[in-house]
């Protein structure tokens, strides 16, 4: 077995212990820290089939989002640091069902499967390649990508936004009334109720 | 490496991940589910790419365009789940039942 095997085997094995074990730790900071060790063995894989700028964009890309939703852990989730036992799950035999089934219908399409040998030429400069698909042929992908993204910011502005569009949020959403000072000018909504277990009142 | 063992660790990447998605009450630990599907397709992808595709560049660049969609997943996903916290208190998925049958 040589170098690249078992590098391979080891960083195999590292990415799904860890993506194992972001659902059994009672830390959820920790639990975006193993998500991220399983990337980033993910990424070290990709550097060994060649896949240069793949590898070391998952590195960089990976380490700033699960550093991201470690932040959002620590808004959202009563136990960020782990000091009561926890295990929040439902449907969790549906959920070892699906998940052994997804695995086992994907690893009998790779056994079964017959894929021809075509190996990654031996001058291929990956990194070059990629440059000139990205700017040449696939251009269109590229830019849509771009514009894209731009509108997924500017939904999350707004979405996330305190301001509604009449004014602040908490009256904004209701349109102004039809005579000054009158009634919100739609239906009065049912006051609905309270959801969830937690009450954080602000 | 051959491509069998590389597509098993991808598909056991995504079997826990879905089992994630699946189980998870907390919105941020199911995102993190998701997470890890698209982390075993995008290495699929990979290598597919490098044992079975010869090197063309359509391989990375299939891989890139996964990587921009789970950028935009996870920002509209957070969005949601800040908006939704801020109308209804919740912060599980057991919490929003204005559709539950």
């Amino acid at each position: 077995m040589s170098a690249v095997d078992i590098t391979f085997y080891i960083n195999a094995a590292i990415a799904i212990y860890a993506g194992w074990r972001v659902f059994v730790t009672d830390s959820m900071v920790r639990a975006s820290f193993f998500l991220l060790i399983s990337f980033l063995a993910v990424g070290v894989i990709m550097l060994l089939l060649a896949a240069i700028y793949l590898g070391v964009a998952l590195f960089f890309m990976m380490a700033v989002e699960m550093m991201v939703m470690a932040l959002f852990m620590v808004m959202f989730m009563m136990n960020p640091a782990g000091l009561n036992p926890m295990k929040m799950v439902h449907q969790e035999k549906v959920a070892i069902g699906v998940g052994l089934v997804a695995f086992l219908a994907l690893s009998a399409a790779a056994l079964f499967g017959q894929y021809p040998v075509r190996p990654v030429p031996e001058g291929l400069e990956p990194v070059v390649s990629l440059g000139h698909e990205l700017l040449g042929d696939s251009m269109l992908v590229f830019e849509s990508a771009g514009v894209t993204l731009l509108a997924t910011m500017i939904a999350v502005v707004m979405l996330t936004s305190h301001r509604g569009r009449y004014g602040e949020a908490n009256h904004g959403s209701r349109p102004p009334g039809l005579e000054p000072g009158g009634d919100p000018a739609d239906k009065p909504s049912e006051s609905e109720e309270e959801g969830g277990h937690h009450h954080h009142h602000h | 490496m051959t491509l069998v063992t590389l597509l098993m660790v991808a598909a056991a990447l995504i079997g826990i991940g879905l089992y994630g998605a699946f189980s998870q009450q907390s919105f941020v630990m199911l995102m993190m589910g998701l997470e890890l599907i698209l982390n075993g397709a995008m290495f699929a992808a990979v290598s597919f790419w490098a044992l079975t595709g010869g090197g063309v560049p359509e391989g990375q660049l299939l891989t890139i365009i996964v990587m921009a969609v789970m950028a935009i997943e996870m920002a509209m996903g957070f969005a949601l789940v800040v908006s939704v916290y801020r109308a209804k208190q919740a912060d599980m998925t057991e919490a929003l039942d204005g559709l539950k049958h």
